[in-house]
């Protein structure tokens, strides 16, 4: 089992969660966060002062799921979410050791 | 359910009994008008309502660690001037002595009574009067919290306050609205409080902001509003609260009334779009939080003004406040270096400088009769008068806060320390936190 951890812009969200469900994947997490890769971020200017913007907000999803779908599911999120601009974000894998499902107890990828 | 509706049934009876008498109450006068009571006792709900707007237009200026702080200074102020106003501060402002105050002879409203008080205003009820300039009392100490905000020990801060408003704004407020008041005599025309509330106000952010020194680490980590909704808020409730400041310091429902709220709004409005101008020009953009400055620059600028003036010297006022408040703001303060944190000296007092200034160009008799013609009306003594208005309410406000500052110092200790500071003061002055992270 494999957790995808996506960092994509906020607004491409609907899109990969559309595309997702399309590949009858209706399971994720969504996480607000804010960082920077490349981008540049801009410079806010109030009252005279200057306010380098660098952090900048993205959306952090989320999915786990079986090895064999690892490639297919990382694809569909990367073309929903790709833009050809600087900005568009990173895709990481990470093994998963185990799974459960609380209602149930299960356990292992029927757990997914 | 039932335990309900015995409570509401009790809560009428007791309230039946106590309103009967009350409603066939004290009232004595023939002369006391109900349009012009009705209309300053809604302008005195309308100025406090500008306290808690306040609170807001700062709170969203901080960081977010800091709100609660903010607002609980200006709520404490709300608390604890109100007392000390009816217990001696009214006294001490408007009692008829000449000199340094007014001294004690009204103290706990002793001889503030329902009548009229004619020297004040003949139709409205002396503690209408009283209760609607408690609340200039009240609003013009929170001004100054703009200039040490994120970095004021609580308890210093209370004493301040107290002894500021006890000091410096009472007999400030003496001089120039006051029976007997020196300013006042001089010919000083300040309709609703551009010199006692702003520039007393802003020379006071000033000196205690440079008395407590800049905020930790402000150029490695400049420090961005934590809400700007809040800031929009709150200016949107000052707009609003300032009617019943300006247009409300007619004390009467009347033609100078009407004159004050069409310039205030005005005014507000013309600077509120200078300064989005202004930042269109010099940063390519115009912001929400340049246009909630301006709105206030233009509110304060015609406070002095707001019963001389008519509505073109209005814009003119309102257009070239955002000027000057933007130049002392973006330009000045950087060069300079002073932590005026909030802006309560760029626009308060620097806005207050220019309305009083506005007043003796611009005043017209045939506005307001019983005010006085400006340079630009073929009088320019007023001029002459009101910047020494002007220059009076400076060293004293100066002094008064230099010398209060630096007891309460000696005492209480101003400035939190650099732990605290950094923690942020909701936590270390209050162990309160604004926004739970858990539910």
């Amino acid at each position: 089992m494999k957790k995808i951890e996506a960092i994509v812009r906020s607004e491409k969200v609907s899109d990969i969660r559309n595309a997702l469900e399309k590949i009858n994947y209706t399971g994720l997490t969504l996480t607000q966060v804010d960082g920077h890769g490349n981008q540049k971020g801009t410079i806010q200017k109030w009252k005279g002062v200057e306010h380098k913007i660098t952090i900048i907000p993205k959306t952090k999803i989320e999915v786990v799921v079986d090895d064999g779908d690892v490639e297919k599911i990382v694809e569909t999120i990367a073309d929903e979410a790709r833009t050809g601009e600087l900005g568009d974000g990173k895709i990481f894998v990470y093994a998963v050791e185990a799974v459960m499902r609380i209602r149930t107890g299960q356990k292992g990828a029927c757990a997914l | 359910m039932n335990g309900f509706k015995v409570f509401l049934v009790m809560a009428f009876v007791i309230f039946g009994v106590f309103a009967g008498p009350c409603a066939f109450g004290q009232e004595t006068a023939l002369k006391i008008d109900t349009g012009d009571t009705a209309w300053v006792l809604i302008c005195s709900a309308l100025v406090m309502l500008m306290t808690p707007g306040l609170a807001f237009f700062y709170g969203g200026m901080v960081r977010k660690k800091n709100i609660l702080s903010i607002l609980m200074q200006c709520f404490i102020i709300l608390c604890v001037i109100s007392i000390q106003w009816v217990l001696f501060g009214y006294s001490l402002s408007f009692a008829p002595l000449k000199g340094f105050w007014g001294g004690f002879s009204w103290f706990g409203l002793n001889g503030v009574g329902l009548a009229p008080y004619a020297d004040y205003s003949s139709t409205i009820p002396h503690q209408v009067f009283m209760i609607f300039q408690g609340m200039f009392a009240i609003i013009t100490p929170a001004l100054i919290i703009g200039a040490f905000a994120e970095r004021m020990k609580f308890s210093a801060f209370l004493l301040f306050t107290v002894l500021w408003a006890t000091f410096v704004y009472d007999p400030l407020c003496h001089w120039v609205w006051a029976m007997g008041g020196w300013l006042r005599n001089m010919g000083a025309l300040d309709f609703a409080g551009g010199t006692v509330v702003h520039v007393n106000a802003g020379i006071a952010a000033i000196v205690t902001a440079l008395l407590i020194g800049r905020r930790k680490n402000l150029d490695s980590n400049v420090p961005a509003p934590h809400n700007l909704p809040f800031v929009v808020l709150g200016t949107a409730l000052l707009w609003f609260g300032w009617f019943g400041f300006n247009a409300g310091s007619s004390l009467g429902a009347n033609g100078i009334a009407a004159n004050a709220f069409v310039v205030t709004h005005t005014a507000a409005a013309a600077a509120g779009l200078s300064w989005a101008l202004l930042e269109w020009l010099r940063n390519g953009k115009p912001t929400m939080f340049g246009v909630a400055s301006g709105a206030v620059a233009g509110l304060v600028a015609i406070t002095p003004a707001a019963g001389f003036v008519s509505v073109i010297p209005a814009i003119v006022i309102g257009l070239l406040v955002s000027v000057f408040c933007f130049t002392a703001v973006s330009v000045l303060k950087p060069k300079l270096g002073y932590d005026d944190s909030l802006d309560a000296f760029g626009v308060h007092c620097v806005g207050g400088i220019w309305g009083a200034i506005a007043t003796g160009l611009f005043a017209s008799k045939a506005v307001n009769p019983l005010g006085a013609d400006g340079l630009f009306f073929g009088n320019p003594k007023q001029l002459l008068i009101q910047l020494i208005a002007v220059v009076v309410t400076i060293l004293f406000s100066a002094v008064g806060t230099l010398v209060i500052y630096k007891v309460v110092d000696i005492l209480l200790g101003m400035r939190v320390n650099e732990k605290e500071e950094l923690i942020g003061l909701d936590l270390t002055q209050h162990r309160e936190r604004a926004y739970t992270v858990l539910e």
